[in-house]
């Protein structure tokens, strides 16, 4: 019991001198399911989010967009891949992770159960999903937990090419044909709301943010986040020459912040609960993607059992 | 360390950024044998000419220390400060030392 109580004292005395907590350090269980449950719906995120951009790679207008697109797919897909690893850091493994994700035990990002209905959605996608998600990252980079902190400072590094490659797409429709200006607008139409909504629930009722902020998991509340969001966007928008579908957004002059509408939360309850407009396609696709890849994963790992069983016999044959 | 029996073994990954760097560790990833991990490895960690050289290693086949000896082994260096220079005071007219 002291000897808990110790290892506690540590932990708090290391949290308290932002100090990084490191995978074979004594920590909190509950600090240790946060993290789980974060990091690995983390990287559910990066793994879905292939899918609606993925649509449009055969479709892209150009090899040079096609090459772009196919470069940023397959960052997300490394993503996924390094937040898989910080969470097995921690004591869970990759195929408990995969089978919560395809079971519907766990939740990933309800941005992803949006369609990509046209072209001008990969700059949209790009611009406010990559900018969202760039706004979220940043300050994970100083998470408290070392393999976390870490891989989030790799993912900020490729992820500033995705929000700037969507940025130029929206740019070059807004100064194109009316048709185009029109594909870009109805892109941010849509884009919009969910984009701030990828903050998570207002601070009043997110009920893991306190705990998460006191630990320095999490470093700003999700209201923060998106205010700094929308005040970054606006701007960009205006560049674009496009109208954010907002008619409550208004520059504030005292507060130095804009002032935008109330969230439909009800939205985003009915998303994330499974009712969005692609939640059952897009599991359904990743699902099948793992099942087809089966006979890859046994057959891979049948011939290192092999060559390894050869080269045992080998050495005591000699 | 609970491997799955579908699991293929989890390898960490060292890549030397420049000619004349040493090998850093930059994560980990899943692979069949050292081949696939080396490959995948080139996939996943240098995609933008972050590497010249790249070291894999499976997991179980690192030994770490605990954290629970971190005293016992790192803390015995905290009193020997005459092992840097800076405990050594010397004249100013003393040059080029
Ligand atoms: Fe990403
Ligand atoms: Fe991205």
């Amino acid at each position: 019991m002291t000897q808990e109580m110790d290892l506690n004292q540590r932990f708090e005395d290391y949290i308290a001198a932002d100090q990084k907590i490191e995978a074979k350090d004594w920590m909190p269980d509950a600090y240790r399911k946060t993290l789980i449950r974060q990091i690995s719906q983390h990287a559910h995120s990066e793994i879905i989010g292939m899918q609606p951009e993925g649509n449009w790679i055969t479709r892209a207008p150009s090899l040079k967009r096609k090459s772009i697109l196919l470069a940023k797919v397959q960052d997300e897909a490394g993503h996924g891949l390094y937040l898989y690893s910080a969470a097995e850091t921690l004591g869970i493994t990759r195929d408990e992770m995969l089978d919560a994700l395809h079971t519907g035990k766990a939740k990933y990002s309800s941005i992803f159960n949006y369609p990509t209905l046209t072209w001008a959605d990969m700059g949209a996608v790009g611009w406010l999903v990559d900018g969202a998600a760039i706004m979220n990252q940043v300050p994970l980079c100083k998470c408290s937990y070392g393999p976390y902190a870490r891989a989030m400072v790799r993912v900020c590094k490729e992820e500033s090419f995705h929000q700037r490659q969507g940025f130029q797409v929206m740019l070059n429709l807004s100064n194109g044909t009316a048709e185009q200006k029109a594909m870009a607008q109805d892109a941010l139409n849509r884009w919009w709301w969910p984009s701030l909504m990828m903050f998570g629930p207002n601070d009043a009722s997110s009920k893991h943010s306190e705990q998460s902020m006191r630990w320095k998991i999490k470093r700003f509340s999700n209201d923060e986040l998106r205010q700094r969001f929308v005040d970054m966007t606006v701007p960009q928008a205006e560049l674009l020459g496009l109208s954010v579908p907002d008619p409550a957004l208004k520059w504030n002059e005292e507060t130095g912040h804009y002032d935008f509408g109330p969230i439909d939360w009800s939205e985003f309850e009915q998303v994330i609960s499974g009712n969005g407009p692609c939640n059952r396609e897009r599991i359904a696709h990743r699902v099948n993607a793992h099942n087809e890849g089966a006979w890859v994963r046994e057959a891979a790992a049948a011939h290192a059992a092999k060559v390894a069983a050869r080269a045992d016999q080998q050495t005591h044959a000699a | 360390m609970s491997a799955s029996k579908n699991e293929w073994p989890l390898w960490e990954v060292f890549v030397r950024s420049r000619q004349g760097l040493s090998h850093k560790h930059v994560g980990s990833l899943h692979a069949a044998d050292a081949t696939m991990a080396v490959n995948n490895a080139r996939d996943v960690y240098t995609r933008r000419q972050e590497g010249t050289s790249i070291w894999v290693v499976k997991a179980e086949d690192i030994t770490a220390s605990t954290p629970a000896e971190k005293d016992i082994l790192f803390d015995p260096a905290n009193d020997k400060v005459y092992r840097h220079p800076t405990f050594y005071d010397l004249p100013d007219e003393v040059k080029n030392m």
